[in-house]
């Protein structure tokens, strides 16, 4: 039910937006995320971008993932 | 950067289960609240990859299940008014109350709809000014925004036959009536992600705090569980009980503020039933005076009938996580997704279906 998935903002228009969600253009709403920008991922749920995805956070993060790999990988 | 596939990796996925592996000494059981990690947990045999010591657990996080069965029935009783348009998600279709279902409903003659999102109810709202249109408000607070938003939207456009049925259900308050309950002994939560990309990873603290549980954010895919994991398990074995953020590329600690100050503007706390868990205090919205014109309850005459549970069916022992959908007698047998008899078996994310799908439990 709390199902959300990443989207890509193309354009805007007031508080709407067409995005692209897995190569598939949908109109969403921005009623709850006003300050997001064309070219950010968001978040949609039930059509309504709940979040802009934080890029660097989500590097850092597989940076870490990559790390704890290679350290198991060394160890074998 | 897409998102998905980068959490998919498994050469990834398997330097966190060695981690797990190596790091963990202590027997633990930890809960996953939300049904959308039930699903990815399934999917992906992740229980069966745990060592022996980490035990998990599903949780109540499933809207639909835990909807109380007087609930469903006022959601009913509104699809059989003439003159009333029902809209709903999907998945609340099938979900049988004491005496039918919505689906049922709608081929008695009930005009029921199902949408993707509140704006299309809106729509819906537009194209028949002659009818009334109830949207069946049910959801965590990863939800109850959209409808908010929807009722502000209603507002602006002067749509004056919109209305809502408010069972949104606050988790906070009903993780503490589980742990209140003293029924489970829990070593860790993994906490829902998309509830806490509106609230923040804030409102956990007491549960870190008061009761000493482990809490992690989790995202929704195969790495995100399983760093999910690793952390709690990191944190029993050093003895820590603190808050952490798994799923930091969408969850920040102060939530999503407009969403926030949007539910809060339309909604207040109310107390809610809680199938499984019977009333829970502060745990439901309901509409704030202001916006009382918009209450599907206040508007309607909609008159009780009396409650049945189905028999045999142990959602509620399911949905606390003191029984797995394998203890059901009726589960695979009597109970499927194609013939449901309780909602866990009706919503996707519910704990039967995903258990029924991926084949769990029914080796028996």
């Amino acid at each position: 039910m709390c199902l959300a998935i990443p989207a890509l903002i193309k354009s805007i228009e007031d508080k709407e937006a067409e995005a692209e969600i897995g190569g598939i253009t949908r109109r969403i709403s921005l009623w709850l995320t006003p300050e997001a920008k064309v070219g950010d991922y968001v978040i949609v749920h039930t059509g309504y971008a709940i979040n802009i995805l934080d890029q660097k956070e989500a590097e850092e993060t597989l940076a870490i993932l990559e790390q704890i790999a290679r350290l198991t990988e060394e160890e074998g | 950067m897409r998102y998905i596939s980068e959490f998919r990796r498994s050469e990834l996925a398997q330097g966190l289960l060695s981690q797990i592996h190596r790091r963990s000494k202590t027997p633990v059981r930890l809960m996953e609240f939300c049904g959308g990690h039930t699903v990815t947990i399934f999917k992906y045999g992740i229980r069966q990859l745990l060592p022996e010591t980490v035990e998990m657990v599903s949780g109540p996080g499933c809207p639909v299940c835990v909807t109380a069965n007087a609930d469903l029935d006022k959601a009913i009783a509104l699809a059989q008014m003439p003159g009333v348009i029902v809209a709903t998600f999907g998945d609340m279709l099938k979900v049988p109350g004491s005496d039918s279902s919505l689906q049922e409903a709608k081929a008695g003659g009930g005009d029921v709809r199902t949408v993707y999102s509140t704006m299309d109810a809106l729509k819906i709202g537009g194209d028949n000014p002659d009818k009334s249109i109830v949207f069946l408000g049910i959801g965590f607070e990863t939800t109850a925004p959209t409808i908010a938003a929807s009722v502000l939207q209603a507002e602006e456009r002067g749509i004056k036959n919109y209305y809502v049925l408010s069972l949104h259900k606050l988790c906070p308050p009903a993780i503490r009536a589980l742990l209140d309950s003293g029924e489970l002994k829990l070593h860790g939560l993994v906490c829902p992600g998309h509830v806490s990309a509106i609230i923040g990873s804030r409102p956990w603290e007491f549960i870190a705090r008061d009761y000493g549980i482990p809490c992690v954010v989790s995202g929704f895919e195969l790495l995100d569980i399983l760093q999910s994991v690793d952390m709690l398990v990191n944190q029993v074995e050093s003895g820590k009980s603190k808050v952490e953020i798994a799923y930091r590329r969408a969850v920040r600690p102060e939530g999503n503020k407009q969403a926030l100050r949007l539910m809060m503007q339309v909604f207040e706390p109310c107390p809610a039933q809680w199938r499984g868990m019977g009333e829970v205090p502060g745990s439901g919205l309901k509409l704030k005076k202001k916006y009382q014109r918009f209450d599907a309850e206040l508007t309607f005459d909609i008159r009780p009938i009396p409650t049945r549970e189905p028999a045999g069916c142990i959602c509620g022992d399911v949905l606390r996580g003191v029984k797995t959908p394998a203890d059901c007698k009726l589960f695979g047998r009597v109970c499927t997704p194609e013939n449901p008899v309780g909602p866990c078996m009706v919503s996707s994310e519910g704990s039967c279906s995903a258990s029924y799908l991926y084949g769990v439990g029914l080796e028996q």
